[in-house]
């Protein structure tokens, strides 16, 4: 028999406001097994540990009941408490009357009730609960970052000067993301190359660095400290370590009309391509979709002119697997499709431009090599609309756009409105603008010179219309502070699409066992103490997959990543969780139904000899559990039609025990 | 009328006992009367010449009886399989209930299986039951004859029967028949589109009949479990009676939820209640859902086959819309 001590806290008021702690502490005395019931203020305060490990020594207790808040707040403290005293930490039962109670009800009879009945549920459990040790799983000291933007760049970077090694995993044939293809970056008006290709380079060069380009993640397996991952390396069909980026192949390649995705398609390259000049790693790959050879098997003109003789039209997918310790997703965002924002006319007319497009433009390695001219006619804009907010704060229910504000948009407009003002002085900038939100460090300062130093026309209100009219884009829009109509003929219109996380999150985060937004945005593990970890152990976040970042704020997210996860791999052991799945082999039929659905390949059958009543040996087939393996899920225990898996701490007798307490 | 006779059977049986290919064979054994036929295990030509019969009574399903007479019985069994049976063969297999090396399996035609309960309903007395082109001409101890039309004494698992072919033998006696289209849910829609009163009554009215025999569960080929929970002291519910009507339904509701995924609905349990529970429709409603969540699925088409219920696709129907069905 247990000798359970039940302590109910106050919280101050959050739980004594509407539950009877006192009543709660009488009423459980006289449930089985306890001995010692009491209440006050602050459990969790250092007092209350030290009323509660006076406690356990007075009345030898073997059990802890604490009614108080969620467990994810202080079990483990309680835990703590309990094993400084002497007893297990698996003896400590929380019952949840702050969270599940006290904050639901607001009538103190029925708020006290419902507490009592969850103090006798957490009392029935641990009648039942038996002591439990952790067992313990090595750490591998490796790394995989997926996405080779700025985010991923940078986390890389920090993990791998800590002297871990480190895989990065990029779609892309290149590393950089879409800062590579940003001009200048507010609120300092540096160019983004100069700052981001050295980091490029820095992790090119770094001995603990390995970069997979043009590579995917095709599976995860594992948990925390033991992940294993399975890399899809798409075939480029050019050696790597055998090209040396000289670009010679793609000054010949005779297909020179593939839209330029680097450059938003705003102009083309050739099916063999290098993205653009810094590009890391500096390796030309073959577009299969555009390549004559790959197609019809005729031309090789690139295989011809490679000195070094690195293009291989036979090239496959390659999958590499390997095993990382940690894992960081770095896998940023787009624009959104505007496809549903007709009434700016952007699938109508070549001058209306998204804002990203806009950076090409403006950029000295794009299209126009850094002059802004029209798409359309390569004339100078003189007149210029910038619309913000489009897609961005929508409203909920809104067939179209997203209800959160993408953050970059409004100091992203700022920095292009003040760069043409500086540039082209004879140009009209206008800005329709919803709120303008600039807070960060020099950012309202940055907005204002944009305004009071460079004449930039903010126009409170949106754009209603835009229509392509000859040469001129008619845009109806209203000034609400004036509250009239403007009509503006503009030369160019630029759309601050609202940003989203890139398209391949969601499947990722189905592999990875990790949890997403409605918007697809990666949750963490806690929204403000635990923001770079997802809920999911090994598994962490960097920059705009878990929501919208400007660069600052995703470097600085990417470090506490990377500080995250050098804590994880500076660790030679993990202690696991003791509450794993057992077999009870008497009763386990062989079925491998638990096999097939252990999400972690926790489970193995072995054939056992059993001496049966009759005095013969039988030979069965039993499931194991690899304890080490093995998460404490409990889909294995679920399933099991015979009822032989168990999960310890949380076995089908304490559920069941804890379900006839609520129900008595 | 079966299509292939016991003597073909038992001239099979006999081939393979003296070439040594099996030692034992698992079939159906003569009984007092016509309709009282058991599964025996025969070990030598004279018993089974003497005693073995396959005839319109033979309903039992033999896959069972496999999983403990493999491990009792040191040699080859040959068993002989119904087209329904080979369903639950195949299921067995996948959960790994018996060796398959230690296993002959013949595949022998079906044409339906008869209730003796349903002829009995026409008359008492009954001295001898005679098949015929129709169905039976039954002959009482007063001398009274009746002739019955087999499909109204069909056995339920029969009258809806779901298909005339062999997923699993070694050997085929007879034609091999085709997997037929089959109205076995349209009961399931029936009690589906009662109210919930109506439907609790329904239950109610049946469930109230069961006497805790446990034939249902000692019948059911996906009942094999080591120790049985209703069997096990630890487990807190063994052996109940049925104390009130809650407990009863508690009984075949958790057995219903024990073989989902895994039924084969070879409807062995509703022949085999004795206080004739159709606890076939359960289980054809855990069938029904899965088929209309999961899409269409049939445990024991073959080995290894992975049910929806332990696999995951990122297709798999959301719980929120399965409560939302069930409102």
């Amino acid at each position: 028999m247990q000798r359970i001590g039940v302590f109910v806290c106050w919280c101050g008021s959050n739980i004594a406001g509407t539950v009877d702690v006192k009543a709660v502490a009488e009423a459980l005395k006289f449930e089985p097994g306890v001995v010692h019931s009491t209440d006050y203020q602050y459990m969790c305060s250092q007092a209350g540990q030290n009323l509660i490990k006076d406690a356990i020594k007075e009345h030898n207790l073997t059990g802890i009941v604490v009614c108080s808040c969620s467990p994810r707040m202080h079990e483990a403290t309680f835990r703590k408490t309990a094993q400084s005293a002497g007893i297990n930490p698996y003896m400590v039962e929380i019952a949840n009357i702050r969270e599940q109670c006290s904050w639901v009800h607001k009538d103190m009879a029925i708020g006290t009730e419902k507490a009592i009945i969850l103090g006798k549920a957490a009392v029935a459990k641990v009648n039942l609960n038996a002591p439990l040790t952790p067992g313990e799983s090595p750490v591998t000291k490796r790394a995989l970052v997926i996405g080779g933007g700025i985010a991923g760049i940078q986390t890389a970077l920090d993990i791998a000067d800590a002297g871990f090694e480190v895989d990065i995993v990029e779609k892309k044939p290149t590393i950089g993301g879409k800062m590579a293809q940003l001009d200048k970056t507010f609120p300092t008006l540096d160019c983004a190359a100069c700052i981001l290709t050295p980091k490029m380079v820095d992790v090119a060069q770094h001995e603990k660095i390995r970069i997979f380009s043009y590579s995917e993640v095709e599976s995860v397996k594992g948990f925390v400290g033991n992940f294993n991952v399975t890399i899809k390396k798409h075939a480029r069909y050019v050696k790597e370590d055998l090209c040396t980026g000289c670009g010679a192949c793609v000054e010949k390649c005779p297909q020179k009309k593939v839209a330029n995705e680097f450059n938003l398609n705003m102009d083309n390259r050739h099916a063999i391509y290098i993205p653009f000049a810094q590009a890391v790693p500096k390796v030309a790959t073959i577009d299969p979709s555009a390549c004559t050879m790959l197609k019809t098997g005729k031309c090789g003109v690139c295989s011809k002119i490679c000195a070094a003789g690195a293009i291989d039209y036979t090239q496959k997918d390659e999958y590499i697997e390997e095993k990382y310790g940690a894992i960081v997703v770095a896998t940023g965002f787009n624009p959104i499709s505007l496809e549903k924002f007709d009434e700016y006319a952007y699938s109508q007319s070549k001058d209306v431009i998204t804002s990203l497009e806009f950076e090409r433009l403006t950029n000295a390695a794009g299209p126009t090599a850094g002059k802004l001219l029209r798409p359309s006619d390569g004339k100078h804009p003189h007149k210029i609309v910038f619309v913000q907010c489009v897609g961005s704060r929508c409203s909920a229910g809104a067939e179209k756009g997203k209800e959160y504000c993408s953050k970059i948009c409004c100091m992203y407009t700022a920095k292009h409105a003040m760069l043409v003002r500086d540039k082209y002085p004879d140009t009209e900038v206008y800005v329709f603008y919803i709120d303008v939100r600039t807070p960060g460090k020099n950012f309202d300062e940055f907005y204002r010179r944009a305004v009071e130093e460079y004449g930039v026309h903010y126009i409170k209100g949106m754009v209603g219309k835009v229509t392509p009219e000859g040469e001129v884009l008619k845009v109806q829009g209203s000034d609400l502070i004036n509250n009239k109509q403007i009509n503006i003929d503009a030369d160019l219109v630029v759309l601050a699409a609202a940003i989203e996380p890139d398209k391949s999150a969601r499947p990722l985060a189905t592999k990875l066992t990790a949890s997403m937004d409605t918007n697809d945005f990666f949750t963490e593990a806690h929204p403000k103490l635990r923001p770079v970890e997802s809920p999911t152990a090994g598994v962490f976040l960097s920059g705009a997959c878990q929501g919208p970042k400007d660069i600052p704020e995703t470097v600085s997210q990417a470090g506490a990543a990377a500080a995250k996860v050098i804590g994880l791999l500076a660790k030679d052991k993990l202690l696991g969780n003791p509450c794993v799945a057992r077999s009870n082999e008497l009763l386990c039929n062989g079925c491998s139904n638990c096999e097939k659905v252990c999400p972690y390949g926790a489970i193995t059958y072995i054939d056992k000899d059993f001496r049966m009543p009759d005095r013969t040996t039988r030979t069965r087939r039993i499931a194991q559990v690899n304890p080490a393996v093995c998460q404490g899920c409990g889909a294995c225990t679920v399933t099991c039609p015979s009822g032989a898996m168990d999960l310890n701490g949380f076995t089908n007798g304490q559920i069941m025990a804890e379900v006839d307490a609520i129900c008595k | 009328m079966q299509k292939i006779t016991t003597d073909a059977l038992v001239q099979k049986a006999v081939e393979l006992l003296n070439n040594n290919t099996v030692s034992y064979v698992l079939g159906w054994k003569k009984g007092e009367f016509d309709y009282d036929i058991t599964p025996y295990v025969f070990k030598d030509e004279k018993t089974l010449k003497e005693e073995f019969i396959y005839s319109d009574f033979c309903g039992v399903n033999l896959s069972k009886y496999l999983v403990a007479k493999t491990k009792e019985l040191a040699g080859k069994i040959l068993v002989f399989l119904k087209p329904c049976d080979t369903y639950s063969f195949n299921q067995l297999l996948t959960e790994h209930r018996f060796n398959r090396e230690k296993v002959y399996a013949i595949g022998i035609p079906c044409e339906g299986m008869l209730d003796i309960d349903k002829i009995k309903l026409n008359l008492e007395g009954i001295s001898s039951i005679v098949e015929t082109k129709e169905g039976v001409k039954v002959n009482t101890l007063d001398d009274k004859t009746i002739e019955l039309e087999k499909q109204a004494i069909l056995l339920e698992k029969c009258k809806n029967c779901k298909s005339k072919k062999h997923y699993a033998y070694d050997e085929l006696l007879g034609e091999e028949g085709d997997v037929l289209d089959n109205n076995r849910f349209d009961e399931v829609a029936k009690l589906e589109s009662m109210t919930a009163e109506e439907r609790f009554e329904f239950w109610q009215s049946q469930l109230s009949k069961c006497i805790r025999c446990n034939a249902c569960r000692d019948a059911c080929p996906a009942c094999t479990c080591e120790k049985c929970v209703f069997d096990n002291p630890n487990s807190g519910i063994e052996n109940k009676s049925p104390a009130n009507s809650f407990e009863e339904k508690l009984f075949h509701i958790i057995r219903a939820f024990h073989v989902a995924g895994r039924c084969t609905d070879c409807g062995e349990c509703s022949r085999a209640c004795p206080q004739n529970i159709p606890l076939h429709l359960l289980n054809r409603k855990f069938i029904k859902d899965i088929n209309e969540h999961y899409g269409e699925f049939q445990a024991g088409l073959e080995v290894g086959q992975r049910g929806p219920l332990v696999s995951y696709t990122t297709e798999d129907v959301e719980p929120s819309d399965v409560f939302n069905k069930g409102e």
